[in-house]
This record gives C-alpha cells, structure tokens and sequence, in this order.
C-alpha cells in the first residue's frame, strides 16, 4: 500500500495504463513538457516521449475529434480538458460523433475524455461546470465520477480499458485533498457500479463527486443525533447503477439526491424520477434534492459558499425527511 | 456566354486500364445516381437524396490518387459518393442506406454515404455537422503515424463547411502536427442557396491554406486527370512527412442541394456555363483524342455499369427493413447487437 493523492491516483493510472498498453497516448492543452495545468500529467512526457504525449493548440475540437479518429484506428487515446469547462467548445464533435460510432457504425470509439471539474476553489463562471447532465441526455457516452483517490485509479484504468467513449470527470477540489493508501498491484473500478460508502438504516444520501465528503459530514451530524444514514457513491453516472439506489430505498424508504451541479436538469432529477416511477411504495417521504442554485457559478468566496450545496442545506433537507 | 473550355491531355502515368477504369467509376456514380432520383420518386428513398452531379470528376479522381493497400483512407462528403466507390463501397450498400434497409453498414441507424470504417473499409462517411470530419481526419493521420503505417488521410470539405470552427481547428492542428493529410476544398458555387461570396471573402478558397501554414492549390474540378495531377502530388508530400495540403476543386452543383429544390436561384446563364464543362463528357473526349478509348469502349462500360447497378436495386430492394425493437440495441459494447 502507498499512500497516495488523488491527482496522484490520475496520474499514476495514466502511467501505468500507458506501459501496460502501447496504443494509449494522451493529447491536451499543456500535457507535455509542462505536465497540464495541474500537473496531472507531470513526468508523463520524460517517460514515454513526445510521440505519445502530444500538446495541441488551444482546439478543443481538434483534441476530440483528433482522438476520436485516431480511436478509431485501434488507438486509446486520454484526450485533456484544461478544465472541463472547456468540454462545451467540443460538445458537438462529443455528442455528435464521438458518442454515435457504435450504435450508427458499430465502430469502437475508445476514448477518454477527462478533465478537472466543480467549484469550491473559487474558480468562476468558467472554471467550475460539473458536466455529467449536459451528457446524460445525449446518449452513447459513459460518465464516471470518482469521489476518492481508489475510485480515481481504478475508474480511470477502467475507462481507458472500456471500448466505449467514457467521460471522466474529475474534481479538482480534490486533488490534493484526498489521500488514501491505495494497493501497489492493478486494480480497476467497475463502470456503473455505485459503492455503499455508509450503511445506514433510516436515510439515504444519494450523491458523488466531491459531495460525498458534504453527505459524511451530514450523516455523521446526523449520528449524534442517532439518525443512521446510508450514503451511497455513485461514482458512474452512465451507466448508473439502479440496483444500488432501489435497493437502499427500499431499506430506508427515505432519499436525498446531493449534487453539485445546478438543480434543474441536473442528475439528481433522473434518479428522482426513477425512484417515483420504481420504488414509490417504499417511500414514506417525497425525494429530496439539495444541489447547487440555477445560476452559473459565482467567483467570490461568500456568493460561492452560498451557491454550493453544503452539510447544513443536507441537514435541512434530512430533518424534513425525518419530520414528514 | 461562352468560354473556351480546355481539358488537360497529361495522363500522369495512368495506364488505359486504369483511365478505362476511372471512367467506370465516373459513370457508375452517375448512373447509380440516376437510379437514385428514379427510387425516390418511387418513394423507395425514405429520407432526402443529394446528388454529386457536375461533381464526380474530382471525388473519382481525388479517390482514385489514393492507395488503399498502404491504409489510405477518404472522407467523403454527401457529394463525393464516387470517391467511396473508388474506395471499394458496394452499389447496393450504397442504395441499402438510402432505402433505410436493415442489412445495410449502419442497419438502418443512418443515412445516404454516412457509413464506413477507416480502418476496414479505407473510407469514413461524414457526420452533418460540416467540419467536424476535419479533426477526425487529423486524428486518422495520426493514428497513421503513431502506428507506423504511412498512410495518407484525404478528406472533402466544402465553400461551406470551410466557414465552421472545426475545420480552421483541424486544419491547424494538422498542420502544426505536419499529419499526412489532404483537404479538398470544393468551390461549388453554393452552400444550399448561399453563393461562396456570402460564405467567404477570400478570393479564392486555397487561400485559406495561408490561415494555418500548409500549402494551397486550385485546380479545375471538371478536369479529372488536373485533380488526379494535383491530388497525387498533395498525397506524395503527405506520405513524404511534408504536410498538409488544401487543394482547391473549382467545380459547380448542376442540381439543388437535394432533390426537393429546384435551385431557382441559380442564375440560368451561370447553370449553363457550368454543364458545358461536365466533367465526365470532358475525361471522355480526351480519352478519344488521345487514343486510349473508342466509342465502343464507352458502350461497354455503360453497360457493364447498368448491369451492376441493376444487380445492386435488386439486392437492396429485397433487403429487410429493420427489426423495431433492434431500436434499444448496440449503444454500448456487450449487449450482442454489433458482435
């Protein structure tokens, strides 16, 4: 066991998915010699050379459609967003060709596109965007969001493996927050497999990303209280898991949704609905969302702190659950 | 109006066998075509039908500069269908696509000559969103490299789709990456009924080459063997590791985008001027003069032409629509539907 960040958990899976398989290379803005703006891909260049760390103009179409094509040759190319903001400049050639390949052509389009994502670090309007709801609606790519430095690796050795395109989208918040002592041998996270990341008996806290640290913090308020929460990771988004989610219901009949994108559209409204539409008997309280306001995130530290969801606006939420 | 029109006498090489087959290949996408317009007016076309008329010399003769043995692949446009029969598409294919066929390369999922792989087939079709086969391309020719295969990417865009941020952001990156790829840039007078003077301000579209760095040229698309000369030399300095080339095709569409429109705001005068310098009449008259062809050889390709478009409206007409429920399949890899 190492112990190791959860940028480090990033960098590491590139590394070793990279001597494992020769056909995986990474292409982005600043990748190489500079090692990306967060220094996810430091050293990376050193080790595997130019040809296969490639930095491209600021072209956010160009590096997806690029990677998109060269996947289609039989290559696994990592293609970077500086920021996943960014993503939206490649929407089109995401949504219309990379994510069409296998149910129009039956084509293997294996590519990843990964990239840091969400707020919290005062990044602004344009520095902030947690995608997953943009994507979800567009169907044909994966999306995968890991909330710890093991999800981080295994998922994203996962999403490189898979011969679909995946999304990975991972929170910079997180980065060099989150330590954990990871194993030394391979390893991988299952796409669209959710992790029970609390057991409890009373309530659910659907949530992922950054937010399962806000759902700890609420569940373990919630404790003194002798309130036993379930939290559950989701940790993919597409394919999400259903299973994981009516089967706590089931058990705790009630359910908060957290998230950190907006709340209108956002993921959690998805979820919600298919708790209506599948575990609606087992309800013995409305579904309840707590998510980031239906703005675009704001720069200043106390507009931020108010925009994003956090412990208390969860325990607000959780003692109307209890109380209804 | 009239203009001298002159056709290049220079064969570039070619043997007759492969000028006789040239002309097969300029001929069979007219008359499959031809066969087209006549099953949409069957309405046995499902969706729109987009002819490459006045347009088959420089997708045959582009295509056909290529080498499919060393991995090339061609990307063609809605009105470069000759350039995928060169590379080896299949007649009734091509007809399954547009009659929404279930057993055709997309089982009904998509339409026209969007179809293709790169890897397998040596030619990708085009999604709508114009531009966007740009970086793809780019990202062939990279792969290309990558694996050490030395092919050459070409793909078609046009007076249009040269006006999107995808293909300036492709072009660059190509170029910047020196990619074996060739960019035809075909100047066909109009963009659905924008000319190319409400498209662009350059003066003339290879001038776009000076935007990105790589090198420019414009050829007469109505002259096969100019576009065959130019298109070779561009794939020559791709495959060579010299870069990037946007090589302009001066041609015209003779019909409207689709068959739905009648074009009414083509001027009649320019129209005219344009089928004077049909590419396919020009090739032949060539050929004649110079010897490698009688009238008789003509006679026998059309006819070896008519019998296999023949034969691909009968395979393709007998062809199974799709299952509806096949519908919610083949999204994702493992439920069985593409394996």
């Amino acid at each position: 066991m190492t112990e190791t960040t959860y940028i480090d958990a990033i960098r590491l899976a590139m590394i070793e998915e990279m001597d494992r398989d020769e056909r995986v290379f990474l292409i982005g803005e600043d990748v190489g010699s500079y090692g990306g703006a967060f220094r996810t891909s430091a050293g990376i260049i050193e080790r595997f050379g130019p040809g296969r760390v490639i930095d491209t103009p600021i072209s956010e179409m160009a590096i997806v459609g690029a990677a998109s094509g060269a996947a289609l040759m039989g290559m696994r190319p990592i293609a970077e967003m500086q920021f996943i903001d960014f993503i939206t400049c490649a929407y089109d050639m995401l949504v219309n060709f990379t994510a069409t390949n296998r149910y129009l052509y039956g084509r293997d389009c294996p590519i990843v596109v990964r990239g840091p994502a969400g707020g919290g670090v005062h990044g602004g309007p344009f520095h902030s965007l947690n995608p997953e709801a943009m994507f979800m609606n567009r169907p044909g790519i994966k999306i995968v969001y890991p909330g710890t430095a093991y999800d981080a690796k295994g998922l994203l050795k996962s999403a490189i493996r898979d011969d679909d395109p995946v999304l990975y989208i991972e929170h910079k918040f997180l980065y060099r927050r989150i330590k954990e002592d990871l194993p030394d041998e391979d390893f991988t996270v299952p796409i669209g497999k959710a992790k029970i990341r609390r057991k409890g008996k009373d309530l659910t806290i659907i949530t992922w990303g950054a937010m399962i640290y806000v759902a700890d913090e609420a569940a373990d308020e919630l404790a003194k209280d002798g309130v036993s929460v379930e939290v559950i990771d989701m940790r993919s988004i597409i394919p999400f898991d259903e299973e994981a989610i009516l089967e706590s219901v089931g058990k705790t009949n009630r359910v908060i949704i957290l998230h950190e994108a907006p709340l209108t559209g956002g993921a959690g409204a998805e979820f919600a609905a298919r708790i209506a539409d599948k575990a609606f008997e087992y309800l013995d309280a409305p579904v309840k969302r707590v998510a980031s306001l239906d703005v675009p995130t704001p720069y200043s530290p106390p507009l931020e702190a108010y925009y994003l969801p956090n412990k208390d606006k969860v325990l607000a939420a959780a003692r109307e659950l209890l109380a209804y | 109006m009239t203009t001298e029109i002159t056709t290049t006498t220079n064969t570039h090489g070619l043997s007759r066998d492969e000028l006789l087959e040239i002309d097969y290949y300029l001929r069979l996408t007219r008359t499959l075509e031809d066969r087209l317009v006549a099953l949409f007016r069957q309405t046995k076309v499902i969706g729109g039908l987009y002819r490459s008329l006045g347009q088959e010399g420089e997708s045959v003769a582009a295509a056909y500069a290529l080498e499919y043995d060393k991995g090339d692949v061609v990307q063609p446009l809605i009105r470069n269908m000759g350039a995928i029969l060169v590379a080896g598409a299949k007649p009734a294919d091509v007809i399954r696509q547009y009659m929404a066929k279930g057993d055709g390369p997309t089982r009904g999922r998509e339409l026209n000559i969007h179809f293709g792989h790169p890897a397998k087939d040596g030619f990708i079709g085009q999604i709508s969103m114009l531009g966007d086969m740009i970086p793809v391309m780019a990202g062939i020719a990279l792969a290309g490299r990558m694996q050490k295969k030395n092919l050459v990417a070409l793909g078609f865009i046009g007076d249009g789709g040269s006006s999107t941020g995808a293909f300036w952001e492709g072009m660059n990156f190509a170029t910047v990456q020196k990619l074996p790829l060739v960019v035809i840039i075909e100047d066909n007078g109009y963009a659905y009924s924008t000319p190319t003077s409400k498209q662009t301000a350059v003066k003339t579209l290879a001038d776009k080459a000076v935007g990105v760095g790589c090198f420019g040229e414009t050829v007469d698309g109505n002259d096969v063997l100019a576009v065959y000369d130019a298109a070779r030399r561009a794939i020559d300095r791709a495959r060579r590791g010299d870069g990037v080339t946007l090589l302009e095709v001066k041609t015209f569409r003779l019909k409207g985008h689709a068959e739905h429109d009648n074009a009414a705001y083509v001027p009649p005068e320019l129209l005219a001027e344009w089928q004077a310098k049909d590419p396919l009449p020009r090739f032949e008259r060539v050929l004649l003069e110079m010897g490698f062809a009688k009238k008789e050889d003509f006679d026998a390709i059309q006819q070896r032409v008519r019998r296999d478009v023949d034969t691909a409206t009968d395979e393709a007409e007998r062809s199974p629509m799709p299952k509806p429920e096949d519908a919610a399949r083949g999204l994702f890899k493992g439920d069985g539907y593409w394996e």
